[in-house]
């Protein structure tokens, strides 16, 4: 679709600023980019860039209380909405610019019908009656894929599963036809087999009415697949900018390159993924000079010292960047010499396919809950969570389990290591049924049996210190340990997981995600286990961050041979990590085997349609991107 | 001869507590961290003063003794006798303004009464005028209907308020804390029947649970004022105490609120990935219960515990005002304010007997929550080092 040159929405060195207690947060700071008529622009970067922040200026959101816009604008046609006033604003909202929010669970009001909801906008922006904004609106709905709109516009929320819900939130932000629709993270909250189509549908919307559409995310392949023109987004600032074609196939900063390499595909399975050091840093203290200085792997001795500016440099390298590396002058000065990096190429990682004894084996497992109705709870059904799976797991293997949400695979992975108890079937550790074990009994085999979970913020107790909750398991599995020595296996699995002996009197919330989910690692590590169950355990990861984890967990389980039960739905993760892959659907195993064979040739219906439905950027072109080369050094 | 009333033991547990949390900082550990955060703030360490002031007066107030009277009859029945009155160590150290009656009511630092009367006057002649006080220039907040003063009865319901709100709050917490853990932690059947019993209590309507059982038990025993020698156990010990029956009373009919509070907040932990991550360390419920989820609800225990304070010590005024609170020889915000109310109706009004009251409870309740506010923070590792 070719569209008109002149951009529709412009934003010209944006600048958003937040009180924090420390100091002010340049949380977007000079961001410009033009998104023309009909067209995709992408947002994209590792959470705590900013690319939230710039959605909300845009719709002109900021929170008045701790935040302001500090600079810059925003032309929307004519208008600059930067300086409207609130009232004015309210007309602009909506009408001609409006937005879709990641959680379609806390976006909608739970106590009015979502016709009304959809409804409202209409009738305040196109001064319709009651009548004719209900008649819109069910064609609204049917537009957006409701068979039966009519039933959906007296519906409630709860009543409508995430992905109708997106849907709805969909129809109510392009009821009016704005000119720009803001998507901000709009699929990350939904399951991956229903992902895709909230995205299709999006671009159906798009090009029936030509809106321009900011979509953020940090999902790669989704930018990949369906954005028009890409912007990386990196402490407030945009470092590279470009159509989707170029900026994949070529990329140029060595933030788009790491962000890139770091995602887990089949073809890295035999590497340690290239991860990004650290973490981004706070927007109230960035770098001086490049702000991706210290984390980069081209770091070069001028990059901490002069701030690179976005430019095209030149035809040769095809669409702006924010980097030294490709500025002439700079690279012909004493400052290009390149930092010496302590991150070399990734090791290979080789491990070895022969028959491993079977540690655990799971037969006929039941778990269900009961569904009590009624003055005396009569149970008057079962949800049947986990029914009837068998799944073994080998010495030192990776078992992956996957499914959408709400398939039982977390129930049964807790049912395994008995946090939950199952009715019925049998968990064979090493000839022993956990499941006819009492609670005491139960507790010896515990040292053998961790688990590591998703949430890195709800899983560590706020209020005790690092030193307490690594070895909380110490303490308890192995009473006859003295103090002195729990601190010491304390600090020394704290330093293999990459954290310092300095963390031991610290408490959680001084970490960030990545470093609370490499404690809750090290938590599990501390009563040196040969099982562990990882539920979902990268999943509320950044994909930099994620890919340190997943580098952490693999070499872990090669150093101490640690069997793995893999809870995810994210396939990507399952192609890098593990050896079989069961796929889960209601409760029940549908298919159950080698990685290898069940990505290349998937039997059931289920798994065809899973892997069919998640965006997948082709490994080759992953692994083709290099990072660019500093040419030698001065002497 | 030293008495002990049942109420004096509140006090005493209130200053030990409060004695061991200082020895408790001299150390490292975590009391240590939180009064260096205390520290921070002037605001907070300006509250602890006034709060400590407090104290000091409430434990003043709580350890009396009666005075041997050495009259002939005393010596004729075979040793001593001892005063009926025990007066405290803040009556003693009071005694000017104790004993400093005057007829009537006179408005602060006044020099002569509120009201005319008859005075004969040298000549014979009779006029009415105001008096001239017994005592002019000592009453800074005036004096009562009956003479006396005003400072004196406000400083003597310290003790009161001290009792009534430390006393019911630590039948409350321990009862909330407990009911509302086992309830929200284990469910099922047990959080049935304490669900079952609070919700019970919670709809018998406050007041007339309050004053059935004052009426049961309140009425016989120690009063206020003199000490009968049948209230009197092991010479020194007075077990029933009018003023101990309504902390407990209170503290039973108010726990319902905190231990809703406590189920719902257990609930929500319970299933948090910690308390999970725990279990699969193998701890065991009490663990559990003491190590991830008591210390997770500090915040709610102390923010009820200020408003619970704050409340206990108007109920106690309210009370006294239908005559079911503490004693009338007591002193007490509660009864003063309760005169106050006919005195306001007058012209010109006496506002003095309120103003103390007021002042006496502001002084007590707005630094009590400044505390307790930074205690909160100052528990929590997530708002420490701002």
């Amino acid at each position: 679709m070719k569209e008109s040159q002149t951009p529709v929405v412009e934003v010209i060195g944006l600048k958003t600023y937040f009180r924090s207690s420390s100091g002010v947060a340049r949380a977007v700071d000079g961001v410009s980019f033009g998104i023309r008529k009909g067209s995709t622009f992408a947002l994209v970067g590792e959470s705590g860039c900013g690319k939230s922040v710039t959605a909300l200026s845009i719709i002109g959101l900021i929170d008045r209380h701790s935040g302001w816009i500090e600079g810059g604008k925003v032309r929307l046609g004519n208008e600059e909405l930067t300086s409207l006033d609130e009232s004015t604003m309210r007309q602009v909202r909506g009408m001609r610019v409006s937005m879709i929010f990641q959680e379609p669970m806390t976006s909608l009001n739970p106590v009015i019908c979502v016709g009304e909801q959809v409804a409202e906008g209409i009738r305040l922006h196109q001064k319709a009656s009651k009548q004719d904004a209900r008649v819109i609106t069910v064609a609204m709905l049917s537009r957006v894929g409701f068979d039966e709109p009519e039933r959906i516009y007296r519906a409630y929320p709860h009543t409508l599963s995430g992905g109708q819900r997106q849907r709805v939130m969909i129809a109510m932000a392009v009821a009016c036809k704005p000119e720009l629709l803001i998507a901000d993270e709009p699929t990350t909250a939904l399951d991956v087999t229903i992902q895709e189509g909230i995205v299709r549908l999006i671009k159906e919307m798009q090009s029936e009415t030509s809106m321009a559409v900011l979509l953020i995310t940090h999902n790669m392949a989704l930018v990949y697949k369906n954005a028009d023109e890409v912007g990386v987004m990196y402490a407030g600032k945009i470092v590279e900018a470009g159509s989707v074609k170029t900026l994949f196939s070529k990329p140029l900063h060595p933030y788009t390159i790491k962000l890139l390499r770091s995602m887990p595909v089949a073809g890295q399975r035999t590497h340690a993924l290239d991860a990004i050091r650290g973490s981004v840093p706070d927007a109230a203290s960035y770098p001086s000079g490049c702000r991706f200085s210290g984390r980069c792997p081209r770091e070069m001795a001028g990059c901490a010292q002069k701030e690179p500016e976005l430019v095209l440099r030149g035809q040769e390298h095809g669409h702006p960047v924010a980097c030294h590396l490709y500025d002439a002058p700079f690279m012909a000065s004493r400052s290009a010499r390149l930092v010496a990096s302590a991150e070399g190429v990734p090791a290979p990682l080789d491990k070895t396919h022969n028959e491993r004894p079977v540690l655990l084996e799971v037969r006929n497992l039941k778990t269900w809950y009961p569904i009590r109705r009624g003055l005396f709870k009569r149970v008057v059904g079962h949800v049947k969570a986990v029914d009837g799976i068998s799944l073994s797991i080998r010495k030192g293997m990776t078992l992956a389990l996957v499914g959408e949400s709400g398939c039982g695979k977390s129930t049964a992975g807790k049912s395994i290591i008995r946090l939950i108890t199952p009715d019925a079937g049998e968990v064979l550790y090493m000839g022993k049924d956990l499941c006819a074990m009492k609670e005491g009994e139960l507790r010896p085999l515990r040292r053998r049996m961790q688990m590591i979970f998703q949430d890195p913020y709800s899983s560590l107790d706020p209020r005790r210190t690092i030193m307490n909750t690594v070895g909380e398991g110490l303490e308890i599995l192995y009473p006859e340990m003295s103090r002195r020595s729990r601190i010491a296996k304390t600090a020394s699995v704290l330093e293999r997981v990459g954290l310092g002996y300095d963390a031991l009197n610290r408490y959680p919330h001084e970490f960030s995600g990545g470093q609370r989910q490499r404690i809750g690692i090290a938590r599990a590590l501390a009563v040196e286990p040969e099982f562990i169950v990882c539920d979902e355990a990268v999943s509320a990861l950044d994909v930099s961050v994620q890919a340190q984890i997943l580098n952490l967990l693999k070499s872990i389980q090669l150093d101490m041979g640690i069997a793995m039960l893999f809870i995810t739905h994210d396939l990507g993760v399952v192609e890098y990590m593990a050896d079989e892959v069961a796929v889960m659907y209601d409760g029940k195993i549908v298919e159950h085997g080698n990685v290898e064979e069940i990505f290349a040739r998937p039997r059931h219906e289920y798994t065809k349609k899973l892997l069919a439905a998640v965006p997948r950027i082709d490994s080759a072109l992953i692994e083709s991107l290099k990072l660019p080369v500093v040419p030698a050094a001065w002497p | 001869m030293p008495i002990i009333l049942a109420t004096d033991l509140f006090v005493y547990l209130l200053v030990a507590a409060g004695a061991y949390f200082v020895v408790k900082t001299r150390g490292a550990g975590q009391a240590a961290d939180v009064l260096r955060e205390l520290r921070k703030r002037r605001l907070t360490m300006a509250a602890l003063t006034v709060l400590a002031i407090y104290a000091g007066v409430a434990l003043m107030d709580s350890v009396r003794w009666r005075d041997a009277l050495d009259s002939d009859v005393a010596a004729g029945n075979n040793g001593r006798i001892y005063s009926p009155e025990a007066l405290s160590l803040l009556d003693r150290a009071l005694g000017g303004l104790r004993l400093a009656q005057e007829k009537t009511y006179s408005s602060p630092l006044a020099s002569r009464l509120f009201t005319k009367e008859n005075a004969l006057l040298a000549s014979g002649e009779v006029r009415r005028e105001y008096a001239p006080l017994k005592y002019p220039g000592i009453h800074l907040l005036g004096t009562d209907k009956v003479g006396s003063d005003v400072l004196y009865m406000a400083v003597k319901g310290v003790r009161t308020a001290i009792i009534i709100g430390a006393g019911a709050t630590i039948i409350i917490i321990p009862f909330a804390i407990f009911f509302g853990v086992i309830a929200g932690y284990f469910g099922g059947v047990i959080d049935d029947v304490i669900q079952y019993v609070y919700t019970t209590l919670a709809s018998i309507p406050g007041v007339l649970l309050i004053v059935a059982f004052m009426l049961l038990f309140g009425n016989r025993g120690y009063q206020g004022g003199s000490v009968a020698p049948d209230d009197v156990v092991l010479g020194v010990f007075v077990p029933n105490d009018r003023l101990m029956w309504l902390c407990l009373i209170l503290g039973i009919t108010s726990w319902t609120d905190l231990c809703r509070l406590i189920r719902g907040e257990t609930l929500k932990l319970r299933e948090l990935e910690y308390v999970q991550a725990a279990r699969a360390l193998g701890a065991g419920k009490l663990r559990i219960i003491y190590a991830h989820v008591v210390p997770n609800l500090m915040h709610l225990v102390v923010i009820t515990f200020v408003l619970q304070f704050s409340s206990l010590v108007l109920a106690e005024a309210v009370l006294s005002y239908i005559g079911i609170g503490v004693g009338p020889q007591t002193g007490s915000w509660g009864n003063m304010i309760n005169t106050a109310r006919l005195e306001l109706s007058r012209a010109p009004v006496v506002w003095w007997n309120l103003a103390g009251a007021f002042a006496g409870m502001f002084f007590l309740v707005l630094p009590a929550n400044v505390f307790a506010d930074a205690v909160r923070d100052a528990l929590d590792p997530r708002l420490r080092n701002r």
